[in-house]
This record gives structure tokens, sequence and C-alpha cells, in this order.
């Protein structure tokens, strides 16, 4: 057996796009700069990662609208809050691991019992840094969901992020973002019809032989599964859900039912443990309806530091382990 | 005191003292509602806030969200009772509020929350959160070019948590010259007194070494209580202000003041009326 050349520690922000896969430059930041252009309450405020949340695109374009809070998430939070109550659209941006496990109380207290509009958008969810459990976070999703009032969104690439920059600006009320930043792959444009909206969840591909209901990274993974998938004659059904929080019931019901006695799939790139599988299971069951169902996602651990791709073969979240799963369930 | 001394006319001072009287009465029939509760801090504080209601807080009485009005923001939730008293007071909230205090569907809920009652800027309750709405705020009003001032009411117990400080450094950082924090001083908190639970001391040069602008002043005396509300709201400085207020549970109401447990205090039944009756005593009130 020969041995294996070591991948080194993927930097903190590592882009998720493979080699020589089309991407978009700070898709937030562009798409922010825009929505501002029209919209003159919008500010940006950011816990020392205006840099690495893309922020920084917004901070050099309007100075005098960006806030530079400190490495301070709490007071990020609650500051947050306080624009929002003077009539201001704070986009407030850190990691999502600090947001999540440091902030949780003055996100859940300052912002969302009282409805505020400020728009939380975080780098690093899941899986998408080789620095290990400090800043992997591997399980916001399940912190996040048993808030109240909180939109959670998790878009799957730079067409998904400009989209729904301005889908935010739209929506009076607080809202959680997972955001791949820096070189985010673009993905959804090779799907004409596809718009992001709130709420909805979308079919991309339509298959018959296994469904894959996916958000964020995963549904590009889910993507790329199946068009490999298809040139062995399996066809599997994809649906993007990227707003995790209202979960789009009634389109994921419809799927579900449309693929009874077929694999059913939840991709996503979280912890199994309070995700949008968990969150589609539960609804499976509230509505009696049965299905093969099984997980794609993260294991209920602390993972290891290391190169992503390494990461995200080890943990099950590569296309080769989504098409390896989805496999095994059709032998 | 860090700006010179503000002349205070005697006949201000007997009309703060009427208000203050009526603040401490409205908090222990709210008080009685009950049979419980923080009125300890409401007799404690009453003086403070009469004197920032009555003397310098911008407010339209029938119209609490009045964009020109200062934001008097409360992050001690459980002071609820104290802000009702003054929101009384200064006629933003009905008196006949008073008998539903604490009960079911009641707009005075027993901690502080902005949905529940006019008036009440923010929800309150878990400690740390005001200042750093302040902090926003006070960005959000200089961004525009308001001329309305964040007034904050913490606890000496509420230094404790760390995002006080958080925001503390931020306000001297943006220099939110439109930022009065307003500290309590009554050394009780949940467990212990405060002094005993996380020592405290030196608040005021903690404040000062975190580029703030700094009074301390006995908080039962309306003098000295104009006189620094008077020098944080005047003064040309760039920094954030914060008044420090040394003050007495249970202040006017001697049965009270004596209590040794004054966090949470329940008075038996019988003792409301003493209560009140030794309210208008030490006013002089017959």
């Amino acid at each position: 057996m020969t041995a294996k050349k070591k991948l080194k520690t993927s930097a903190m922000i590592a882009s998720i796009a493979a080699e020589g896969q089309p991407t978009t430059a700070a898709p937030f930041g562009h798409a922010l700069v825009e929505a501002a252009a029209s919209n003159d309450k919008i500010v940006g405020m950011s816990a020392d990662l205006a840099k690495y949340t893309d922020l920084h695109i917004f901070g050099n374009e309007y100075p005098d609208r960006f806030y530079q809070m400190g490495m301070a998430e709490q007071l990020l939070m609650s500051a947050g809050a306080g624009m929002a109550r003077e009539g201001f659209i704070p986009f407030v941006t850190t990691y999502s691991v600090f947001a999540s496990r440091r902030a949780y109380d003055f996100i859940a207290m300052a912002i969302a019992e009282e409805k505020l509009n400020v728009k939380i958008v975080c780098a690093l969810p899941g899986l998408t840094t080789g620095y290990g459990p400090s800043h992997q976070a591997t399980e916001d999703v399940a912190i996040f969901r048993g808030m109240p009032n909180l939109t959670i969104i998790d878009p799957c690439d730079a067409i998904d992020i400009q989209q729904s920059v301005q889908a935010m600006v739209d929506y009076d009320g607080p809202v959680y973002m997972r955001l791949l930043r820096g070189k985010v792959p673009n993905v959804l444009d090779r799907f004409d019809d596809y718009r992001f909206e709130i709420g909805k969840a979308k079919r991309l591909i339509e298959g018959g032989d296994a469904l894959i209901i996916s958000s964020g990274l995963m549904t590009m993974r889910a993507v790329e599964a199946a068009d490999e998938l298809k040139e062995k004659g399996v066809a599997v059904t994809v649906v993007h859900c990227p707003t995790i929080k209202p979960l789009d019931e009634e389109t994921i019901l419809a799927e579900v039912r449309r693929h009874t006695g077929k694999p059913v799939f939840v991709a996503e790139n979280h912890s199994v443990v309070g995700g949008l599988g968990e969150s589609i299971a539960s609804l499976l069951m509230r509505n009696d309806v049965q299905a093969q169902f099984q997980q794609i996602g993260l294991p209920d651990e602390f993972l290891d530091a290391g190169a992503l791709p390494t990461l995200h073969d080890r943990y099950g979240i590569s296309t080769q382990e989504v098409v390896k799963k989805v496999n095994s369930s059709l032998a | 005191m860090s700006a010179s001394l503000s002349r205070v006319e005697p006949g201000d001072l007997e009309k703060l003292k009427r208000h203050a009287y009526r603040i401490r009465r409205n908090a222990l029939l709210m008080g009685e509602v009950q049979g419980q509760g923080y009125v300890g801090q409401a007799l404690g504080v009453a003086d403070v806030l009469a004197v920032a209601y009555f003397r310098h807080l911008k407010f339209r009485a029938d119209d609490p969200e009045w964009e020109g009005r200062d934001r008097f923001l409360l992050s001690i939730g459980h002071y609820a009772i104290a802000l009702y008293a003054a929101l009384i007071e200064a006629g933003i909230v009905s008196e006949d509020e008073i008998e539903n205090y604490g009960s079911d569907n009641s707009i005075l809920p027993m901690s502080g929350m902005a949905a529940y009652t006019p008036g009440m800027e923010i929800t309150g309750g878990s400690l740390g959160h005001g200042l750093g709405i302040g902090v926003g705020m006070a960005l959000g009003l200089k961004r525009k070019s308001s001329d309305s001032f964040i007034y904050n009411l913490l606890s000496d117990g509420e230094l404790n948590e760390g995002s006080t400080w958080e925001a503390a450094a931020s306000a001297s950082h943006w220099k939110l010259n439109n930022l009065i924090a307003i500290v309590d001083v009554n050394d009780q908190q949940a467990d212990d007194k405060s002094s005993t639970v996380l020592a405290y001391e030196p608040i005021a040069d903690k404040w000062t070494a975190f580029g703030w602008e700094t009074w301390r002043v006995n908080g039962n005396d309306l003098e000295e209580l104009v006189q620094a509300f008077d020098a944080a709201v005047s003064s040309e400085s760039d920094k954030p202000r914060v008044i420090i207020c040394d003050t007495l549970m249970g202040r006017g109401v001697p049965l009270l003041e004596a209590r040794d447990k004054t966090h949470f205090i329940r008075v038996d039944e019988n003792e409301w009326s003493l209560a009140l009756a030794q309210l208008d005593d030490v006013y002089g009130i017959k």
C-alpha cells in the first residue's frame, strides 16, 4: 500500500470550490453594496470579522455606514438590536460558532423576542474550516431552530447568496444566514427557473429513483452526485431547501409522497442532531408519512482539524460519499 | 464630580420631592397587589427616576413612541415596578393599571418587556443587554442627527455581566456623548450583598478608565442628583456619561429600610397600610 500524500490543514476560510469550478468572489459583500445603493437604512456591523465575512466590501464602499464593534459578539447583537430599534437594517457579521454559542441570549432577547429587523450573517457554518471545533459550527442550526421568530437560511452557492441578500432586505424580521464567503461556487445558475425565496424549497432535478432534500453546500454535493449517478442510470430528484425555518412543509411533504417506496435522503452541512434532517423527520411523522428516511450529515461529535477535502470524506459529506450512500440504498 | 455645580431652585426640589413621593406610593400600591416583589429597589431608586423623568427626559405622555423623545432603557427588568411607578406618575401609563400589576393579562408584568407596556423601550431581565442596546440606539440617533439622549438604568449587580463592559468600551470608542448610564448601587443582588457576591469597587474608577465622564452621588439626595444629571446632560465633552447613585433599598419606608434581605421582599398583608402610613409620615403628608 502506497502512502498517501498528507494534505495540509485548510486555511481558516478555505474555499469549498473544487479546482476549476466556476466561482464568484465575495457574493455577499457585493450584493449588500448593491442593495444598499437603493436603501439608505442598510448598515453593516461586525465583531472584528468584516474581512472574513466579506463585509469589508460594504465597509470600503460605505465607510460611514459600517460599524466595527470589536471582538465582542454580545455587544454586536445588542447594538444591532439598538440600530434596528432606530429604524435601520443592520447586517451583523461574525462566525457561526460565536453567534450561536456565545451570543445566543443576546440574539434571543434583544433581537428575536422583539422581532427586530436584524440580519445575522455568519461565516464558517458546519464543516467549512479545518480549524477544529472552536471554529466549526456543526450545531448552529440545532441551537437556533428552537428560537421563536428567527428565520434560518442556508444558501447553497453564490447565486443563492446574491438573491437572498435582497430577500432579507425585503423581509421585515430577524434572519440568521449561514454564509459561504470568499470564492464561492456557482451552482444554481444552470437551473434557469431557480429563484431564491424565503420559506420555499425548490426542485432542481427530477429523478425518481431516490430523493435528496438538501440545504447549503450539500445541495451542491447533491447536484454533483445526481449528475454522476445519472451517468450510471440512476435518476435522483434533488430538492433544495435553503430556508430551514420556517420549513416549506407543503413542498417537502409533496415530494416525499411522490417518492413513496424510494429512499429519501436529507443532506446537510450540519450535525445529524437538530438540523434539517430531524426537522423533516418530525414533519413526516406528524403527517403520518412513511419514508425510507436517511440522513446525510455530520456525526454527533466534535470534529477533527485538517484539510477540508479529507474531512468531508471522513465525515461523509463529500460528493463521493453521497454517491455511495445513494447506491447502497438502492442495492 | 467633573463639572461645576448647577444652581437648584428650592421650588424645583419641592416639585421633584412630590414626584418621588408619588413614585414610591405607586410602587407600594403595586407591591400590595402581589404581596411581594422588588419593592425595595423601587423605593431606593425613586429619587433617581423623579429627577430623570421630571427634570430631564423629553417625552410626550400621549405619544410614547414620539421620535423626538429621550429613550429610557431599563435593562434591569426586575425594576419594572419602579419604572411603572414613574410611568404612571408621568401619565404614560394609566393609574388604573395599578390594581392589575403582575396579574394575568396585565400590561404591567413583573419583569419589564417592551411589547407589554407603553414607555418600556426594551425587554430587560436578562442582565447585561441594556447598555449594548443603548450603544446601538445611540449610534442610530447620531446617524439620524437626533439630539435625543439614551438613558440606561443599570444596577451594581448588572456590572457582574461582562457584556456590560463590552458596551462600556464601545460607547467611549464611538464617543457616544448622547448616552447616559445610571448605575443604581444598593449593594444587594439575588444571593447576597453585591460587594460579597462579586466585589465591585472602585466603580467610578472603572468607568473613568473605560473613558466615561463619571459622577458618583447619594442617589437619595435630590439636590446631588439634580446637579449630577444637569452636569451630565449639559457636558460639552465627547464622552459617554455615567451617574453612579448610591441608594438605600426601601428608602422612605422605615420598616422596609430595616429589612435584612431586601432583594425580593415579602410583606405581610397588614404591613402594607403601615408602609403607606410610614411613607406619608416621612414626607410629612397627613
